[in-house]
């Protein structure tokens, strides 16, 4: 594989793009030829099918340059599953073609999903090395540094308040945009922050916050306005506790806009029998929205806030933009690169194993509401 | 979609059984190599990787440019301000560069023991030998071992002030550390204004000035032994030795009379550029005292002053901790190391290390080297020839920067964010603690 790849890398580059697209198009064209014959009867395709189970599993290890016993081992989980397919319910062959369409994504979410997280639960209890087990002692060392504590402390504190703000000024949005005029343009402006690079945004806002000594030009927007009504210019980003909160406004100014285009379809989506009737019974305007329209478009809120959490949980380019970490402004996604990069990959891992955590109840949540959801219809 | 129980268990293993194969897949087998020649570009090609970014990259190109000509070998030098970073990455990811210019001996330990850089070749170490001092050679070197030869270097620790303001005033240059404390003491109540003006902003590296700071004043308070176990985290950022440090330090530092001239409070240590703001309060003249190394000259220069005895700023080494006691400097430099062995590899290496090379880049200006073969008269500015008569004498004891020689982890990490928390008026005992407990696992 790596000889196939390095001999790739010394052709020429519009021969080279020549060379990827046509083994991936052989690839699929293969896979799909055997996907199509799988269930035809008759022993030569029996035969094709045997020896695809058996040579496939143990070339891909061979491709890998993998150690011999893993490559005869694969080639007998082959032909195991080669009977297991024969027995199949649905007929000869239909194993084999379920596998054939789901193997080349599963081999790609194993490899740049599955192993690298156990990887890392690894890691997380192994020395920076990855020679000695070592425990809990990263997670130690974690919890008992008051730093590494802020660290934690500052990822919660994205996770509680940039959802909720951009979830409800989303939904303010949303309400209120729909009944004006030129509703389109608006919605525009306001999902616009979204289609920015998180990079660019922190980029831009760095400058919105820059500050310039008193008495110099002032570069900075914010600064400069303060300075205009005769106030000294704030270093926004130094300033403790608040710093981190001017962070967290660049995330809430990109989700909005998000929040605002999924909520905005699902009160469009609210029966308007129900609105009709809530009128007749002589509710007011605000009654009317929190009992008719929020209710209505709960797994729609749902959504949006599960997703707008994960996003803060995992933040790591607007804090490395804007600040890397100084002042007390990291996060956990922050720490884990600052780790890896002084070596200390436990360390590192120990970070990523408790935002992996602290992740997993949302996702969990968010998976049993959309299945809830789809059994309700 | 509806499946039996039996096909359930069935995919559930199969699944069990992709996993494990591809766990077996991804770790490597006998068949793979590891390393070995990245270059893959020619045997003639040399590729450079370093903290070195424009205007200064120029310079180092071309300094070595009439080399290349004679030696047929082309060197592609790439700059990056976020080498630091990258050389970690690209190393552990199989792409590393030919050579790399390590601005900080503790990062090139971190990768030596890692086995990530290749010991330097024999022609290399006997430019060591006969052109630099021990503790320099100690410095690109891992357990006995030889990783690469010093670069450049630069004296830390001089003090910025205007020759024609202390004359006007009578004011004297101190000769021992007290000295300084008193005539910060005087130029506050002659002027009504604070003296110093300190900047600790640098982006992701926020912090790094005041680390020059505390080692310049543990180098002169408690003397070469106690400052080599410092930086061998034998002696603690606990310890009594350093706390002092700190805490003369914060003589100055935490004293709202005496910083921070021309920007404000104490407050605004942490956002006031390390460079050019305290350049330009220099210039105007609302900052009498500013503390840095010698490449503030070029800051200086572009700020439009004209540095030198007779010029507009002028700079004397932080003194002794008593007056009279030995000289003793901190600084800091690159060391080369290599990561292929190829012959053009290490015939740059050989070249770098060599006095052609020091004298071909020092005359170019803005730096100077600790080769003992450099002729200090080929430094451009009066700065670099003062510093390289520093480096070249014998009564000199020098130390390179101690931030540099830690651990990545502490030296470029907890205690850069220490010191950022100690002038922002955390607790020093907290501090000091929060900076020792970065120091690596193993």
């Amino acid at each position: 594989m790596s000889d196939f790849l390095k001999w790739v890398s010394t052709l020429n580059p519009w021969l080279e793009i020549l060379v990827i697209v046509g083994v991936f198009l052989i690839v699929v064209a293969l896979i799909l030829f055997f996907v199509e014959i799988a269930p035809r009867p008759g022993r030569m395709y029996t035969i094709i099918r045997l020896a695809a189970c058996v040579a496939f599993p143990a070339l891909f290890l061979w491709f890998l340059q993998s150690y011999q016993w893993a490559i005869a081992a694969a080639a007998v989980l082959g032909l195991i599953f080669f009977f297991l397919d024969r027995r199949a319910k649905g007929g000869a062959g239909s194993l084999f073609q379920l596998f054939g369409f789901m193997t080349p994504a599963v081999l790609l979410i194993v490899i740049g999903l599955i192993i690298p997280t156990i990887q890392t639960w690894f890691q997380a209890f192994m020395n920076s090395r990855g020679t000695t087990f070592v425990g809990l002692d990263n997670f130690v060392w974690i919890f008992s540094q008051p730093q590494n504590l802020r660290v934690v402390i500052n990822t919660i504190v994205w996770v509680l308040v940039a959802p909720l703000v951009s979830t409800i000024a989303g939904l303010a949005y949303a309400y209120f945009i729909d009944k004006t005029r030129g509703e389109r343009y608006y919605k525009i402006l306001v999902f616009m922050p979204m289609a920015i690079s998180f990079v660019g945004a922190s980029i831009i806002w760095r400058f919105m916050y820059t500050a310039r000594p008193a008495g110099q030009e002032q570069i900075g927007f914010l600064n400069q306005v303060i300075v205009w009504f005769g106030g000294q210019p704030l270093n926004f980003l130094a300033v403790e506790p608040w710093n981190t909160f001017f962070l967290i406004v660049v995330l809430i100014w990109i989700q909005t806009g998000f929040a605002m285009v999924i909520l905005s379809a699902a009160i469009k989506g609210v029966p308007t029998e129900q609105l009709e009737a809530a009128e007749l019974d002589g509710t007011n305007g605000w009654q009317k929205f929190i009992n008719v329209i929020v209710p209505g478009i709960r797994p729609a809120l749902i959504v949006v806030l599960t997703t707008i959490s994960i996003a803060s949980l995992k933040v790591f380019d607007i804090v490395r933009t804007m600040t890397a970490g100084a002042n007390n402004t990291s996060v956990i996604a922050n720490e884990m690169y600052t780790q890896f990069k002084s070596f200390e990959a436990g360390r590192s891992a120990a970070f990523a194993v408790i935002l992996f955590l602290l992740v997993m109840p949302i996702v969990i949540y968010n998976a049993v509401q959309l299945k809830k959801q789809r059994e309700a219809r | 979609m509806k499946t039996t129980n039996r096909g359930r268990i069935l995919s559930a293993l199969a699944m069990t059984g992709a996993t494990g194969l591809a766990l077996v897949a991804c770790t490597g087998g006998p068949g793979v190599d590891n390393g070995g020649d990245e270059g893959g570009d020619g045997d003639n090609v040399v590729t450079v990787y370093g903290t070195i970014v424009t205007p200064e990259q120029e310079l180092l190109e071309e300094s070595w440019a009439e080399w290349e000509e004679e030696n047929d070998i082309d060197i592609q030098y790439e700059g990056s301000k976020e080498f630091e970073a990258q050389i970690a990455v690209r190393a552990q990811g199989g792409t590393p560069p030919d050579l790399a210019i390590f601005p900080q001996p503790g990062l090139l330990a971190d990768m030596a023991s890692r086995d990530l850089v290749l010991p330097a070749p024999e022609g290399v170490a006997a430019n060591v030998a006969e052109y630099w001092t021990e503790d320099w050679a100690g410095y690109g070197t891992v357990d006995d071992t030889l990783y690469g030869a010093p670069l450049m270097a630069s004296v830390k620790g001089w003090v910025w002030y205007s020759p024609s303001q202390f004359a006007e005033n009578d004011w004297e240059v101190p000769t021992d550390w007290q000295g300084l404390l008193d005539l910060t003491a005087q130029i506050q109540s002659d002027t009504g204004e604070p003296p110093w003006c300190i900047g600790f902003n640098s982006d992701a590296a926020t912090g790094w000035p005041g680390t020059d700071w505390v080692e310049d004043i543990v180098l002169r308070q408690s003397g070469t032994e106690v400052y080599d176990q410092w930086v061998a985290n034998e002696v603690e950022f606990t310890a009594p030795e350093i706390k002092s440090a700190f805490e003369e330090f914060g003589k100055i530092a935490l004293n709202e009379d005496y910083v921070n001239a021309g920007f404000g409070g104490i407050d605004t240590i942490v956002t006031t550029p390390f460079g050019t703001d305290p350049a330009a309060a220099l210039a105007d003249g609302s900052c009498a005292l500013h503390h840095q190394a010698s490449f503030f000259d070029g800051f200086l220069v572009d700020a439009g002053v004209e540095v030198g005895e007779d010029g507009d700023i002028w700079a004397f080494l932080t003194p002794p901790f008593t007056a009279g006691g030995e000289a003793a400097v901190t600084g800091g430099g690159e060391i080369v190391a290599a990561f292929d062995d190829s012959d053009a590899t290490v015939k740059v290496q050989e070249y770098l290390s060599s006095p052609e090379w020091a004298n071909s880049r020092v005359s170019l200006g803005g730096v100077i080297s600790a080769n003992k073969g450099l002729d200090p008269e080929s430094a451009s500015s009066p700065i670099l020839q003062e510093a390289i008569s520093i480096l070249q004498s014998d009564s000199t004891t020098f130390r390179f920067d101690a931030s540099d020689l830690m651990p990545g982890a502490v030296g470029a990490g907890t205690f850069f964010k220490g010191m950022v928390d100690y002038v922002n008026g955390t607790d020093l005992d907290t501090v000091l603690e929060q900076i020792e407990s970065g120091w690596p696992s193993e």
